[in-house]
């Protein structure tokens, strides 16, 4: 298990490989598919949100307002990342992303991008969405929810030792091609 | 109307926080089956961590709280008008407390009023029987399985699948392989054979009431869900894609008369977080008995 603190810096992030896990401790902001096209737009970030050596989070999580009136995050598992696809190479160009956390994998763009500005796909266990929540320790915020409703938000976590698994990074190494590539082969054997 | 709709939440609440039996011990063996020391043991490990932690926290398993869509088989004699509003009812009350999220949107203008009440929301198939038994089943289905669902019109030339059990076949499995990790898998795909576009999928959704541990009556298709989940297997697609042994935890399939003209095959993906529940209902609208 390798410990990951943010702001990551470029060096630490290219020092990974495909199949390392890591723990991430520090702030998250998530952004799925509403904020993503939104930035793609040429929409800014709102006040208070950076992205500069961060990590975001593809998730849109459960989150409910607790007797004091802050916000509890009650689970917030991983959204699947392929959508993003189309916007994620220009996201991480622009606002300096070290990371993207989400689940399914993602494309050749953001391999690209990953290869090209020093960042890594995190791959955290989909729909472990109470062993995550667990890691969030604070809300501290939450930034275009009117815009966007609560799922689609982007939301600012503090976590500790919230674990993933790299599986695209930043030397043109995927996973998921691997095992695509591997499982179509064994496919075509199984029907010959 | 009271007791039915406080039945409904307490139904909801447990099917978003409570994994069922049979996929539970289905998920036990698949993490026993993983190679030690890899990622993806690691990823079931953390999988069955969360499955209790939801269930001791009463909490959703999946943040995606997913369509909600129920299943009543009722006598004649039912009001359905009265058992939709206690169902919206209990939706509402549901995501107010955190056991669903605010999940529902207006498919045009993307507004999010937070109640996941709306057209089509949730989904209510009502049937009518003969016994004077009531009983409501629920299936929370996440976005991330549902997005890799897929629907075949035999025949498929690319696929090589002709219009027999073998074509079918070939169309399942490439669901499997174009699926990957997305759909969050181990998974568990419903299969119709034939239908129309609309009564495909949805008898392909109906697949996932059957216990994981249950046989197909028809021995044709029996074989064919056996025969799936162990190809499936070695195709080495694994936990979340990540490479591994289990790849499916079942495969469930039924068959609807089709129009001479149209062969389809409809494949729903269940993710591993498999939240289906059911009850049999009193008169007044009591929970006499868990169905799962």
């Amino acid at each position: 298990m390798i410990s990951l603190s943010t702001p990551v810096s470029e060096a630490v992030i290219r020092g990974l490989k495909v199949g390392d896990e890591v723990a991430i401790t520090g702030r998250l902001f998530t952004g799925r598919d509403a904020v993503h096209k939104y930035l793609h737009e040429g929409g800014e970030l709102p006040a208070g949100v950076s992205l500069q050596g961060g990590i975001l989070y593809h998730c849109g999580p459960v989150v409910i307002k607790d007797d004091q009136g802050g916000w509890k995050c009650v689970a917030a598992g991983p959204t699947t990342s392929i959508r993003e696809e189309p916007y994620q190479w220009q996201i991480i160009r622009d606002f300096g992303l070290r990371g993207v956390i989400g689940k399914g994998g993602m494309g050749d763009k953001t391999l690209e991008a990953c290869k090209q500005h020093g960042c890594v796909y995190l791959h955290a266990v989909g729909g472990a969405a109470q062993v995550l929540a667990e890691c969030i320790q604070r809300v501290p915020n939450v930034y275009l929810m009117e815009k966007f409703g609560a799922p689609e938000a982007i939301w600012e976590f503090e976590v500790t030792a919230f674990p993933a698994i790299v599986t695209i990074d930043a030397h043109g190494n995927s996973l998921h091609k691997e095992v695509l590539a591997a499982s179509r082969a064994e496919l075509a054997r199984s029907l010959s | 109307m009271q007791l039915l709709q406080d039945s409904l939440l307490e139904l909801i609440r447990r099917t978003s926080a409570e994994i069922p039996d049979d996929v539970h011990r289905a998920i036990l063996e698949a993490l026993q089956r993983e190679k030690q020391g890899t990622i993806a043991e690691s990823a079931m490990k953390i999988i069955e961590r969360n499955i209790g932690l939801a269930k001791s926290k009463s909490q959703p398993i999946c943040q995606d709280t997913g369509s909600v869509i129920f299943y009543v088989d009722c006598p004649a004699a039912l009001d359905q008008v009265a058992f939709e509003e206690a169902a919206r009812e209990a939706v509402k009350l549901a995501t107010k407390r955190g056991f669903l999220r605010q999940n529902s949107v207006d498919a045009l203008t993307g507004k999010n009023d937070g109640t996941n009440l709306g057209p089509g929301a949730p989904a209510l198939h009502f049937h009518q029987h003969r016994a004077p038994q009531t009983t409501a089943r629920l299936i929370l289905k996440g976005g991330g399985c549902e997005n890799v669902g897929a629907q075949y019109s035999l025949p498929d030339e690319s696929l090589k699948a002709n219009r027999d059990l073998d074509g079918c076949r070939k169309a399942i499995l490439d669901a499997v392989l174009q699926a990957q990790g997305k759909g969050c898998g181990p998974g568990i795909v419903g299969v119709c054979i034939g239908g129309d576009r609309a009564t495909g999928y949805e008898g392909s959704k109906q697949q996932f009431l059957r216990k994981l541990d249950d046989r197909n009556a028809n021995p044709e298709l029996d074989k064919l869900e056996r025969d799936i989940v162990e190809t499936a297997n070695r195709l080495g697609i694994g936990p979340m894609g990540f490479g591994g042994r289990t790849t499916l935890l079942g495969a469930k399939i039924g068959a609807l008369n089709r129009v001479p003209a149209s062969y389809f095959v409809s494949v729903s993906y269940m993710c591993w977080a498999y939240r289906r529940q059911g009850v049999a209902l009193g008169a007044e609208g009591e929970i006499e008995q868990w169905l799962y």
